[in-house]
């Protein structure tokens, strides 16, 4: 395993009195991209906060490579910590390059100013973070991937071993998620940075990072690589909500859909399964039709109008499109003897 | 990028100029005309024949303008400070109280005295003057001591803007009890003073004056670094190594110490703190405090000098209260932000 880079032992987290979470602990190796999961209001924010220091912990410690956070000025943990938060901030006339010059600060003298060298860092950042060609843009005319990107650059402008990102992605459409979580993982590659983000997005997570840290509602921490969680069956536990699964095998959720009547149906492929969905979606689970029903659906797979409804042994009627055939189906239902009212798993 | 270098280079001369020009029309303009080559003369030192212009000029416009000059200056770097610490483009020298501090304890001054020892302050000459003075510090340092005082044990920029604002209320609503049982020539009086003037000063003062708000606010252009962290907000600001407690106190410190001042020999005067910071962020684009401190100093000056300009302008049998002034030219800038932000925003 590499370096340690920063632990957290048996950390309780919270507000004042309140306990959010106890009993966390966790390590940071060098180089790695760390996803951490929770349910919101697990305190994965107080979490990450505490971590940073800008938030007092109840318990337990914070080490950055031995060195106590609680115990580092503002002015020492600048250099080992930088952050990218949720907060959209609004800096009136400030441009890219102006942002990302900023996170020099820890390095520069009473004034602020850049010399040679930290302007050289400040621009390698911006390509680094693909955002060079935007530097004279104002970061109120930018789009939320784009300013996420700017304040990537300014943490890397930082030049700390370890970046902390609450929920980079939270505002993002889906292309731009993934981007920013492959140009996190290419910087944990490039420059061996250790990264540790908050995130919702599971299936990214599972598979573009290093190790998970999963919270649950508070605590423990259950910390490994996303191949040895999946193995030990921990996100069962994690997500147990009304109406959630979680397939190991595939690491993808479901949806449970409440189903109280069946329907039977003859058929089989493609055209089958998404029968199957579109009547599941509706409340609706499917079985096999058996030579004793008389009314039932029927999937013939080479035919242009393949969904068809057969009643007392004849087909009254061929369909091409789902919905239309759905909604005629849901029509003619009573014909379906409700058999038993169940409820089950269906994709 | 070539465009921004253009603009910086060109714009400090080019303002450096404009500057210069409104000082010197400041100085050759008023009710009573006097020739520009006589103007020259007096100012380089040679004199002139006619004594009275040489009394004019000397003992009334030259410290007039230099009291613009500095209060300018001194309110435009206030209002920036504030603007950035309370990241609210509304934010002005008087939001934290100080100026209504300065009221109350003129107040105190101008409407009790007269009835607690029977007489009216204005018949005192420059005892009185400097007894305003005095109170003006008085009431304006003991606001800014509670402000710093709750910054320190509370925290918290929103908390520290709330408790300013009140006591801006507090102090307002003594006044107008106070006003309510004075004489009336120390209400005329009171109201007076609460117009705001650059001109009432000796030339003596006026450099005084001058000294101590131009001092302060070139050495707030050593606040820049921290400012511009501040504008990212507390959390990124620590992040980046600031201490955001005591630059708080630093920040808060130095515009209350200008605006104070300010309000102690001129009266409170208004919008020029809060107009200034917008214009000098309009100029130039940059976020970098070390640039926009250095044009509310240049447009501060600039701002003053031209409202002082149109007070007086020729023509006109008597001077116009500063405060008219000044909300004609700030009112129209603060309202053309709003009207922009709104299109930027929304």
């Amino acid at each position: 395993m590499n370096k340690k880079l920063l632990q957290i032992r048996n950390l309780s987290i919270g507000y004042g009195n309140k306990i959010v979470a106890s009993n966390l602990s966790a390590i940071i190796p060098s180089g790695e991209l760390i996803c951490l999961l929770g349910s919101n209001g697990t305190g994965k924010s107080t979490l990450m906060r505490s971590i940073c220091g800008f938030h007092p912990v109840l318990n337990g410690s914070v080490f950055i490579d031995d060195l106590e956070v609680n115990q580092l000025s503002e002015k020492e943990l600048s250099k080992w910590i930088a952050v990218v938060l949720t907060d959209r901030v609004i800096v009136p006339n400030a441009n890219v390059q102006e942002l990302v010059g900023y996170g020099r600060s820890p390095y520069t003298g009473m004034m602020g100013r850049l010399n040679a060298m930290d302007k050289i860092i400040v621009s390698r950042a911006m390509e680094q973070c693909g955002i060079a060609h935007k530097k004279d843009s104002l970061l109120s005319s930018l789009s939320d991937g784009e300013r996420q990107k700017a304040f990537i650059a300014k943490a890397i402008a930082q030049d700390t071993p370890l970046i902390i990102l609450d929920e980079p992605t939270a505002f993002l459409d889906l292309p731009a998620r993934v981007e920013i979580m492959q140009l996190l993982r290419d910087i944990a590659n490039a420059s061996g940075k250790s990264i540790l983000m908050s995130t919702h997005d599971l299936d990214l997570a599972l598979q573009l990072s290093d190790r998970l840290w999963l919270l649950q509602s508070g605590g423990p921490l259950t910390t490994g690589s996303p191949e040895d969680l999946l193995l030990q069956n921990a996100f069962q536990s994690m997500f147990q909500h009304k109406g959630i699964v979680f397939d190991n095998k595939t690491g993808l959720f479901k949806v449970m859909h409440t189903q109280n009547s069946t329907i039977p149906v003859k058929g089989h492929g493609f055209e089958y399964v998404l029968l199957r969905r579109a009547l599941s979606r509706k409340g609706i689970k499917v079985i096999r039709a058996n030579s004793e029903d008389n009314n039932w659906l029927e999937v013939k797979n080479d035919s242009k109008e393949p969904f068809a409804l057969f009643v007392e042994g004849e087909c009254i009627q061929s369909e091409a499109s789902l919905e239309v055939f759905v909604n005629q189906v849901l029509k003619m239902q009573e014909l379906f003897k409700v058999k038993r009212s169940c409820c089950t798993l269906s994709e | 990028m070539q465009y921004n270098l253009l603009r910086k280079s060109i714009l400090i001369p080019l303002s450096l100029a404009l500057l210069l020009i409104l000082f010197a029309l400041n100085l050759a303009m008023g009710s009573v005309s006097v020739p520009i080559s006589d103007v020259v003369q007096i100012m380089i030192g040679k004199g002139s024949s006619n004594i009275i212009w040489e009394n004019i000029l000397l003992r009334t416009r030259l410290p007039q303008t230099i009291v613009a000059l500095g209060a300018g200056m001194a309110l435009g770097v206030a209002g920036l400070l504030m603007q950035t610490l309370f990241r609210n483009p509304l934010a002005g020298p008087s939001v934290l109280g100080i100026s209504s501090g300065s009221s109350l304890g003129v107040g105190f001054v101008l409407l009790i005295a007269g009835q607690v020892w029977g007489f009216s302050f204005s018949k005192l000459g420059i005892w009185g003057d400097l007894a305003v003075i005095i109170a003006s510090l008085g009431g304006a340092f003991a606001v800014l001591a509670i402000i710093l005082f709750i910054s320190h044990k509370i925290g918290g920029t929103l908390s520290v803007l709330i408790i300013g604002v009140m006591i801006g209320y507090l102090s307002n609503s003594v006044v107008g009890v106070l006003k309510f049982y004075s004489m009336e020539e120390d209400v005329h009086n009171y109201v007076i003073w609460g117009l705001g003037s650059f001109s009432r000063m000796s030339v003596d003062r006026a450099y005084l004056f001058a000294m101590i708000t131009i001092i302060p606010s070139l050495l707030a252009l050593f606040l820049s670094k921290s400012l511009n962290l501040m504008a990212l907000g507390d959390r990124y600001a620590s992040n980046l190594g600031l201490k955001i407690k005591r630059a708080r106190l630093l920040i808060i410190l130095c515009a209350g110490t200008l605006t104070a001042i300010v309000t102690a020999f001129c009266g409170p005067i208004i919008f020029i703190g809060m107009a200034v910071p917008h214009l000098a962020k309009l100029v130039s684009r940059t976020s970098n405090h070390f640039y926009l401190i250095c044009n509310a100093c240049i447009l501060g000056a600039i701002t003053a000098l031209l409202c002082n300009l149109l007070a007086r302008l020729p023509g006109m049998e008597s001077e116009l209260p500063i405060n008219s002034v000044t909300a004609f030219i700030g009112a129209p800038v603060v309202i053309s932000v709003i009207w922009k932000k709104r299109k930027e925003n929304f």
